[in-house]
């Protein structure tokens, strides 16, 4: 990622700040005036078509890097583009081209049927009925939405409300699409559908896709590329894998043996854990291939099985969100 | 889409809406009626010690108040949603209307209308024929004309008060209590006439607040009075200029406002 691929960036910030004053208490009536710097020089393009995870601990200036992405909230300093345009000044002509999903709040009418609200979003931008009707279909179909559409939206359960908070923002075929915290509070199985939903999106219309999430799995599933935000900064920018090998260098070859052994000694290896005939030997990536260290160990006993794991992208990426930027 | 295809649509999802408590409307507009009669009572109440107020006789005082009743009545139909701006700004739901292809001022303003203010409307009416049928107006076309002109002017001043006191709420929350001066505060001051302020007050009523432009300097014309405080005969005419400055710059003044939201942090 760097500045010559800007021009198919479909959603670029440069130096992206943003800072509140907020009065805090101070004493029994005295009232101090406080700068918060929520984002603090943020700079990342996203090429059209991916999908980008854009994660942090909380408080790190996600949501408020995707207000200012979609034009809600006027930058304190920096530069934002989005589909050509700088969202505070071209508002109107940007909700047009993007859709945002919230997974806080609602865009629905709350005392309306579900359906009544595609159909005012449909008058609202302005679709033409048979496209609208064309892909409310669509969404109909791949959210499983029809049992629920002439519900009003207050009946609707959280999953079902949010699979309609989804739908509404595809309505007029938006461009880009952001999502911040869109899996918040579904079961497995709601998750699972609005991630395959969205994977769906991607591969088929080309949408490009912004999400922000504690739900790694979501990353997991449908990020190629990763954003690590922390105290208003970036702190990683790249694929998920380069994230593994970055940070956790390390990965575990675990080993069956024909019978119990006490602990290996295997040259590039230590053996972290031994539970009978099984022995799980932790290596460095970069100084030990596993094929190497395979061969070591049958020379070494008599093997029967054996498995590689990765190292689980929740340890890795709590342990960048602990040591912060230092890990850098 | 333009600005008033989207304000029917959103206001017919509104009422539709709404329908299920319907029973609720019909107390409201018979509790807008009464609240707003007692209103009148209280400057009937004044007339049993005297028999002018700032050279203005009952009647005359009660056309000021029917007449800029009625502008006001209008102005709460449509814009009174403009009170759940503070709502909508603390609770960072002002987001949704920034993120739709369509003004965030018409947006609010659509988000429902206020019939009980049929209620209020009706009272100012009848005070208003209470008004004309003693106050001996020398009817001529022009003065006509002026009647509708301040109704009409009424509701848009009125308005555009109700604009740009909402625009308060985007630079702090604790907002509300401002923003309820200014607007229902005008609409009081309308009610009576310029004569009975200090000289303080009326500037203000006058130029910042332009209420004295809804009832009071039409009404001169209409009533056949002088002009007071030595002013020129043309601010008689005044009102349909002033309420079109006034509305443009209340917008202005909101969409500055719309660019200092902060949303809220979650
Ligand atoms: N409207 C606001 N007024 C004052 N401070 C704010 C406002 N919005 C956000 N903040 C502050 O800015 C910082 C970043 O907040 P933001 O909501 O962007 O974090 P986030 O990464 O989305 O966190 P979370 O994962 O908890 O949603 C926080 O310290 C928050 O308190
Ligand atoms: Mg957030």
């Amino acid at each position: 990622m760097s500045g010559s691929d800007d021009d198919t960036a479909v959603v670029m910030a440069r130096d992206l700040t943003k800072h509140f004053t907020v009065r805090r208490r101070a004493g029994r009536v005295r009232r101090d005036r406080v700068t918060v710097e929520a984002v603090a020089g943020v700079t990342f393009a996203v090429p059209r078509g991916t999908i980008v995870g854009y994660v942090g601990p909380n408080g790190a200036g996600k949501s408020t890097t995707v207000k200012m992405l979609t034009g809600i909230l006027v930058p304190s300093g920096g530069e934002v583009r989005v589909a050509g345009l700088e969202p505070s000044r071209r508002r109107i002509e940007l909700a047009r081209r993007i859709g945002v999903v919230f997974g806080q709040r609602s865009q629905l009418w709350w005392d309306l049927p579900l359906a009544d609200s595609f159909e005012l979003a449909r008058h609202l931008y302005a679709v033409p009925r048979s496209r609208h009707a064309a892909r409310l279909t669509e969404c109909v179909d791949l959210l499983e939405m029809a049992p629920f559409l002439q519900t009003p939206v207050r009946q609707l359960s959280l999953g079902q409300r949010m699979r309609g908070e989804i739908a509404i923002a595809l309505l007029h075929d938006p461009e880009v699409l952001f999502l911040d915290e869109p899996t918040i509070g579904l079961d497995v199985v709601s998750k699972a559908k609005v991630r395959a939903f969205l994977a769906d999106l991607n591969a088929l219309h080309g949408t490009t896709i912004v999400l922000t999430t504690h739900d790694l799995g979501d990353i997991e599933r449908l990020c190629s590329r990763l954003l690590i935000i922390d105290h208003g900064r970036t702190i990683f920018d790249g694929a998920l894998n380069d994230l593994r090998d970055r940070f956790e260098p390390n990965r575990t070859l675990v080993v069956d043996l024909a019978a119990p052994q006490p602990a290996l000694r295997i040259e590039g290896a230590q053996v972290v854990r031994v539970d009978g005939a099984r022995q799980w030997l932790r290596f460095d990536r970069r100084t030990t291939t596993a094929a190497d260290l395979v061969a070591r160990v049958a020379v070494a006993a008599d093997l029967v099985d054996l498995t590689v794991e990765e190292p689980d992208i929740e340890d890795v990426v709590a342990r960048i969100y602990r040591d912060g930027s230092a890990a850098f | 889409m333009n600005t008033l295809r989207l304000w029917r649509l959103l206001v017919v999802a509104r009422i539709r809406a709404q329908w299920q408590y319907r029973a609720s409307f019909v107390i409201d507009t018979i509790a807008s009626f009464a609240t707003s009669s007692l209103d009148f009572l209280a400057v009937l109440a004044i007339f049993t010690h005297l028999h002018t107020l700032g050279g203005w006789s009952v009647h005359q005082v009660a056309f000021l108040y029917g007449a800029g009743g009625i502008g006001f009545a209008m102005a709460d139909l449509f814009v009174s949603n403009l009170e759940q701006t503070s709502q909508l700004v603390r609770t960072g739901q002002f987001d949704v209307m920034l993120i739709r292809p369509a003004g965030t001022l018409t947006q609010v303003i659509a988000g429902d209308v206020s019939l009980r203010s049929v209620g209020k409307a009706t009272q100012a009416s009848l005070v208003l024929v209470y008004a004309l049928s003693g106050a001996a107006i020398h009817w001529t076309v022009g003065r006509a004309l002026m009647m509708l002109a301040i109704v009409a002017c009424g509701a848009l001043i009125f308005s555009a008060v109700w604009i740009a006191g909402s625009c308060i709420v985007f630079l702090t929350v604790d907002g509300d209590e401002a923003t309820n001066a200014i607007t229902y505060g005008g609409n009081f001051f309308a009610q009576y006439p310029l004569d009975v302020f200090g000289p303080w007050l009326r500037r203000l009523l006058g130029f910042v607040v332009p209420t004295a432009f809804v009832a009071y300097f039409p009404a001169l014309y209409v009533l056949g009075k002088p002009m007071p405080f030595g002013l020129p005969g043309w601010v008689r005419f005044a009102s349909p200029l002033v309420a079109a400055v006034a509305l443009g710059v209340a917008t202005a003044v909101w969409h500055i406002a719309v660019r200092h939201y902060r949303s809220t942090g979650s």
